[in-house]
């Protein structure tokens, strides 16, 4: 019971390949984030599965039956569109009875699971408003409703908080992530957004290029990422990457600025190291044994971030106390601490290769 | 919170406009400064519309000579006399039927024929330059084009008959076919404006509506009316409204088709009032018609605006 994409490929008229061999194996009642940047085909994923657009080669299986030919209405699933895709014409109540009528569901019924929907997303008392009698958050809600009144199980979301205001796509998470869990719904969750998708996921596909980059937990992927598109991509600031060349069996020379030692020996003699900006080091010294200038110092409240820049070229931020003093054009020495993630030469993750190899 | 910039909005307005009150010499908020805008379209709006409007009035207060010159006060006597005279009658009649059936067809056919055009299809650009191609026909060439397809003998439902061996209908001179004639003249030429109008209309319909309908489990025939038909509602009601006037008013077609014949089958008010002014000379009698004519697409209006519009969406 879980929802399966196998080789999924969509081609446009014009040769244009949007999604290329994709897989997955959706869980029943997970979230599950697709994430990636603009143009990756991460919308057009979600639409096949909705069956809004046709798929050009592969199979996706709901449920262990093979939809690929069924049209929308009969692949039992729901959809939150970005624009919400509200009815003007219609209250509020009336557009979250929409589907139920079309289904032509037992009017009684439609009554209490409209009620109950509204009652969830708390929008009880505005049931006869017009959506433009309401603030972006409320519509958003008539949306969440409309998913919640239908029955399906599977609901799909193409970047449903990209219309709201930060404050409020902070309180409008936290609402999908309690209406999931409490309904059991399998949701399916497009957005760019990685800090969406490390908050909510219990699994995100990480899709660029056209291609999945990973899949995996947030945690994998925060920790362990596939490459050094997934590792740049998650993370505030995002992380450091260098170029790093093995001076010795245990020993990494980066960036021609400072050294950090191997957990463990490796066969490749160029990489690239990641570094996130919390496990970077930096100290206050003379311009002597100065590897770096800051070049500006961002002030977060509880923390700092240094911009810096190597002397070897490249810049670095990193993440400081906010009772440090730096100030910028001071001369300061950067180093790294013994976490770090090492990329051969074409972005891969070769951090436990190594010690598979060793082990 | 949603009506706080508004007012934010008029107090900026007003602050502009006193600023300017001590730059400009002429006084925004003065009565003829804004005279000043207004005159040359109340110049020509009075010398083409309402001085007819009131002269016409005015001669339907009168008997008339064949110059057109007033000459004995008859007060609502002429509207008296018409309104009991079976001829005037018959054209009211006529005329209301004509509207009807042409309101009826044009915007049936006319968003059918949009609906279609407004899909995806190979080509379908083709059928929309066919289909909106009657914008560009001026009357008279319709009129040529409809008689030669309406001939007797010759024209193509003739031809159809012929073929099958059925008795041709007589188009033009069976007063009960004669309405239909005008009418399918008329829808014809209606269709291509009523068409991209509609057609434009149905293409503004935001696609994720239809999206989320059909993934809620909506079949394109309950898409057809619980989506497209009320978005498009304000649209249908311009082009109705813009529809019924028209076929109120219509002349040329009528003109060079029948001449309101045959026996006063056709015989349109504005048609009857053309005649009774330039043929019969008897010009309070037509303006007197059209003074009614005008109340009744005045009253159709209004109703309309009553009515219909508490049904249009937003």
């Amino acid at each position: 019971m879980s929802t399966i994409l196998k080789n999924v490929s969509k081609e446009f008229d014009q040769g244009k390949k949007v999604l290329d061999n994709v897989s997955a194996e959706i869980q029943t009642g997970e979230f599950f984030v697709i994430v990636g940047p603009s143009g990756c085909g991460k919308s057009t994923l979600l639409r096949i599965i909705a069956g809004l657009t046709q798929i050009s080669a592969g199979t996706i299986k709901i449920e262990n039956r093979v939809v690929n030919d069924l049209s929308p209405k009969d692949r039992n699933l729901t959809m939150v569109f970005q624009s919400y895709a509200l009815f003007p014409f219609l209250s509020v109540w009336e557009n979250v009875a929409f589907g139920l009528k079309a289904r032509k569901v037992d009017s009684l019924e439609i009554e209490s699971r409209v009620n109950d929907a509204l009652k969830m997303v708390n929008l009880e008392e505005l049931r006869d408003r017009k959506p433009r009698e309401l603030s972006g958050g409320q519509r958003q809600r008539v949306a969440l409703a409309r998913a919640v009144a239908s029955d399906a199980k599977i609901c799909l979301m193409d970047e449903p908080l990209s219309n709201l205001d930060a404050q409020l796509r902070i309180k409008m998470r936290q609402e999908i992530y309690a209406l999931q869990r409490k309904l059991g719904l399998t949701l399916i969750y497009v957005t760019h957004d990685q800090v969406e998708a490390m908050t909510m996921a219990d699994h995100i596909m990480v899709l660029n290029d056209s291609k999945i980059q990973q899949v995996g937990t947030p945690e994998e992927i925060y920790q362990h990422p596939a490459n050094e598109f997934v590792a740049s991509f998650f993370g505030v600031p995002p992380i450091n990457i260098l170029p790093a060349q093995k001076i010795s069996e245990a020993i990494l020379q980066v960036n021609n600025d400072f050294e950090v030692t191997l957990p463990h020996p490796i066969e490749q003699k160029n990489v690239r190291v990641g570094v996130r900006p919390t496990e970077m080091k930096i100290v206050d010294t003379d311009e002597l044994h100065a590897n770096a200038t800051i070049k500006a110092v961002e002030f977060l409240g509880d923390e700092k971030i240094i911009h810096a820049k190597m002397n070897h070229g490249g810049e670095v931020s990193v993440m400081v106390d906010s009772g440090a003093h730096f100030s910028p054009f001071q001369n300061v020495e950067i180093t790294a601490d013994a976490e770090f993630l090492i990329f051969d030469v074409e972005g891969n993750n070769i951090t436990e290769q190594g010690a598979m190899v060793h082990a | 919170m949603l009506k706080s910039p508004t007012t934010d909005q008029t107090i900026s307005k007003k602050q502009t406009v006193s600023k300017s009150k001590s730059t400009f010499k002429l006084n925004a908020n003065d009565k003829y400064f804004s005279l000043l805008f207004l005159g040359p379209s109340l110049f020509i709006l009075g010398l083409f519309v309402f001085y007819p409007m009131i002269k016409t009035f005015y001669i339907s207060m009168f008997l008339t000579n064949t110059l057109g010159k007033t000459s004995v006060f008859a007060g609502f006597s002429n509207y008296a006399k018409l309104l009991q005279s079976p001829d005037f009658l018959n054209s009211l009649v006529v005329t209301l039927a004509y509207v009807v059936g042409v309101t009826f067809f044009t915007l049936a056919i006319s968003l059918l024929l949009a609906n279609l055009a407004s899909k995806k299809l190979p080509g379908i650009s083709i059928f929309r330059t066919l289909y909106s191609v009657t914008m560009g026909v001026s009357v008279s060439v319709a009129a040529i084009f409809w008689l030669f397809i309406f001939n007797p003998s010759t024209g193509f439902f003739a031809i159809i008959a012929n073929a099958l061996k059925m008795t041709p209908i007589n188009w033009l001179t069976d007063p009960k076919n004669a309405m239909w004639a005008v009418i399918i003249t008329t829808v014809w030429m209606n269709l291509g404006f009523t068409f991209l109008i509609l057609l434009g209309a149905i293409e503004s319909v935001p696609q994720t509506l239809y999206e989320a309908a059909s993934v809620e489990g909506a079949s394109p025939r309950f898409q057809f009316f619980k989506i497209t038909l009320p978005m498009i509602s304000p649209t249908l009601f311009f082009v109705s409204t813009i529809t019924i006037i028209g076929a109120f008013k219509s002349f040329g077609l009528i003109d060079l088709i029948t001449k309101g014949g045959p026996t006063n089958a056709t015989n349109m008010l504005v048609y009857r009032i053309y005649k009774d002014a330039f043929y019969s000379g008897n010009y309070a009698q037509a303006s007197t018609e059209a003074i009614i004519l005008t109340v009744i697409i005045a009253a159709f209006t209004l109703l309309q605006f009553k009515f219909l519009e508490k049904k249009v969406n937003y």
